[in-house]
């Protein structure tokens, strides 16, 4: 059985995604007698090879070209196809970050597969890929199952695989392929690209503090971000407070904004609608601050306090700055 | 200019509560309303014809309710919409690519597009795979996450638009005919008017099915699907056993502190 795991990077960082990728991976081909290729495009890249196989890949393959230097998915994908085409692997995974959304679905159409979604779980079952995944906004869970015979793609979500420290005494053949598509076959061009920074994205981070209607204003966000700074965390809202723009939408959780899974998330004057609940109710643990104590929010905590946000984040803020010195 | 958005009618999980969970909720009969990242795209789709002139046709694939958001759709857009339903029995248990495969077959079939519009996702089947897939098969070029249309040269055929990408933003320009996936930031869709609700109402909506489509049935539904899910269960229900801390803030910050750093969390 041969195992593909594909890697992603933005400017030259590897996602941590990849790691938790091909850390899944190694589980399904130890169990199978398989082996993991780590797939790497881009420029300059080389030496993500050897990482990947510190953290559990058993080769790699490398296409390092200028066209491939930001992840455009017409360029990255005719290159993942050739590689498919070429060497038959059973299985492909990729990070169910925003390329790896976009990259499996394109293979999969263009190499005629099955491709399941950001998945929470893979297994083998009697030689083929069984992936468990999440839909309606995780109010119900699905066992995907493949058609035999053809190659099986999935998208792995982040945050639950742990990945493999790295083992640096890990040696494996590192190889290369070509990229595609030249330049000028490119149709699409990247004209400009402007990095966020000094922020947490709230997909990579494990400590989320949101604020919502509670927060009554643009100021009263600033409390929040206090306690978020401290705890080295990101900031979140709910709609209520996206809609009164008091924050932009990027920070909006919940269903027509980001779902997240954090470690700890700690819900500041949200109440809780079900369409925020969505996003976020599979964080590991849910502080919530609410006046109301009947604010839905307190179904899916862990641990509650009833009263006013702008006393108790704030104490919340000194005493983590004390600690965590 | 020929508009495309695609819509799909999904279950309203607004209905959600203790006695209708998912599986009652995406059971027959269920409530349902238009997908709301399907709203964006629609009205981003209006917008372009309100500035370019042309027609934006709403394609739909789904059950026979799947009229009623048409209609939804055709009474937002109203004489800047039309609306077609892709449905046929030989349509159900469609994986994304089979989907794709129709909604392509549509797309070439309404004839000279030049922008396809899509949703972030659908709420219901959540795969995002769709969009990326219409394009695939069309050969188109495909822009995800877009949240702004900076210029449209229908001259050049070329498209310029700003996504948003997890780590920053990115400024791209491709060529027409293309697909797009659209967010929230690209504009509030618009309200239906009641002329424009008593309109869709009585509207006559096309169907295309397999056989119009030149669809055999062994590329689409559970025959030519090469994923099926055939278990969808509850999700096992978290057991957040809350806890209230009371007191005052300092008092409880500590407490906090204290059951936080006990859990790892921090
Ligand atoms: C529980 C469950 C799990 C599933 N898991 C998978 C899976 O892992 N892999 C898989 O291939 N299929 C899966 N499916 C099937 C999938 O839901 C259908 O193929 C569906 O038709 C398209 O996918 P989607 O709902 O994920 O839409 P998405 O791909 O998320 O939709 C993206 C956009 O495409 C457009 N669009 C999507 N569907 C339509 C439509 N019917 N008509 C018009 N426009 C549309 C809309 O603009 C939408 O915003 C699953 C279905 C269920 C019920």
């Amino acid at each position: 059985m041969k195992i593909f795991s594909v890697f992603d990077h933005y400017e030259g960082d590897v996602d941590a995604i990849s790691y938790e990728t091909v850390a899944i991976a190694r589980k399904l081909a130890d169990a199978n007698n398989g082996t993991v290729v780590a797939v790497i495009m881009g420029h300059d890249v080389s030496d993500m090879a050897q990482s990947a196989i510190h953290h559990g890949a058993d080769s790699a393959i490398v296409i390092d070209d200028a066209t491939l230097k930001h992840f455009r998915i017409m360029a990255h994908g005719e290159a993942l196809l050739k590689l498919a085409q070429d060497e038959s692997p059973d299985i492909i995974l990729l990070g169910a970050n925003s390329n790896g959304r976009e990259l499996a679905p394109y293979v999969a159409a263009k190499f005629g597969v099955g491709l399941a979604s950001d998945c929470v779980d893979l297994e083998i079952d009697n030689g083929s890929l069984l992936a468990t995944r999440p839909a309606l906004a995780g109010n119900v869970m699905a066992k995907i199952t493949f058609k035999k015979g053809t190659t099986q793609m999935a998208t792995l979500r982040r945050r639950v695989y742990p990945a493999l420290e790295a083992d640096t005494s890990r040696s494996g053949d590192i190889s290369t392929a070509s990229a595609v598509l030249s330049e000028d076959d490119i149709p699409t061009k990247i004209l400009g690209l402007e990095t966020a920074e000094g922020e947490i994205s709230l997909n990579d981070a494990s400590i989320i503090v949101s604020g919502g209607r509670g927060v009554a204003g643009e100021e009263g966000f600033a409390p929040v971000k206090a306690l978020a700074d401290v705890l080295g965390g990101a900031l979140g809202a709910s709609r209520a407070a996206v809609d009164a723009n008091w924050i932009p939408y990027k920070y909006q959780v919940g269903q027509t904004g980001q779902t997240v899974q954090p470690d700890l998330y700690i819900a500041c004057g949200i109440s809780g609608a079900i369409q925020h609940l969505a996003g976020m109710k599979t964080s590991k643990i849910i502080v919530a601050i609410n006046k109301d104590p009947d604010a839905p929010i307190f179904q899916v905590a862990n641990y509650g306090i009833v009263g006013d946000l702008f006393k108790y984040v704030p104490a919340l803020t000194a005493e983590f700055e004390k600690r965590l010195k | 200019m020929e508009i495309v958005a695609l819509m799909k009618q999904t279950p309203d999980t607004a209905q959600l509560s203790q006695r209708m969970d998912g599986l009652k909720l995406m059971a027959k009969g269920g409530p349902r309303i238009v997908n709301p990242w399907d709203e964006y795209a629609l009205e981003a789709g209006i917008r372009l014809v309100e500035e370019h002139g042309g027609v934006c046709t709403i394609l739909s694939m789904g059950k026979p309710e799947t009229m009623e958001a048409l209609k939804t759709g055709l009474a937002m857009g109203g004489k800047k919409t039309k609306a077609v339903f892709l449905g046929d029995p030989k349509f159900e248990n469609s994986d994304s690519l089979c989907t794709a495969r129709i909604l392509a077959k549509a797309i070439q079939k309404v004839g000279d597009v030049s922008i396809v519009l899509a949703g972030k996702s659908a709420i219901d089947g959540d795969t995002a795979n769709t969009a990326v897939q219409v394009a695939a098969l069309l050969g188109m070029p495909y822009l995800g996450y877009v949240v702004e249309i900076k210029e449209v040269n229908v001259e050049e055929k070329t498209i310029t638009v700003v996504r948003a990408l997890e780590k920053g933003r990115e400024t791209v320009t491709t060529t027409l005919p293309a697909v797009l996936s659209v967010l929230k930031e690209l504009g509030e869709p618009r309200y239906a008017s009641f002329m424009g609700i008593r309109k869709a109402a009585k509207a006559k909506i096309p169907r295309w099915g397999a056989k119009t489509l030149g669809l055999s049935p062994n590329e689409i539904g559970a025959n030519g699907s090469l994923v099926a899910w055939p278990d969808v269960s509850l999700p096992p229900v978290k057991d957040a056993n809350l806890e209230i801390i009371e007191g005052e803030p300092d008092e409880v910050a500590k407490v906090l502190a204290d059951k936080l750093l006990a859990e790892k969390v921090i």
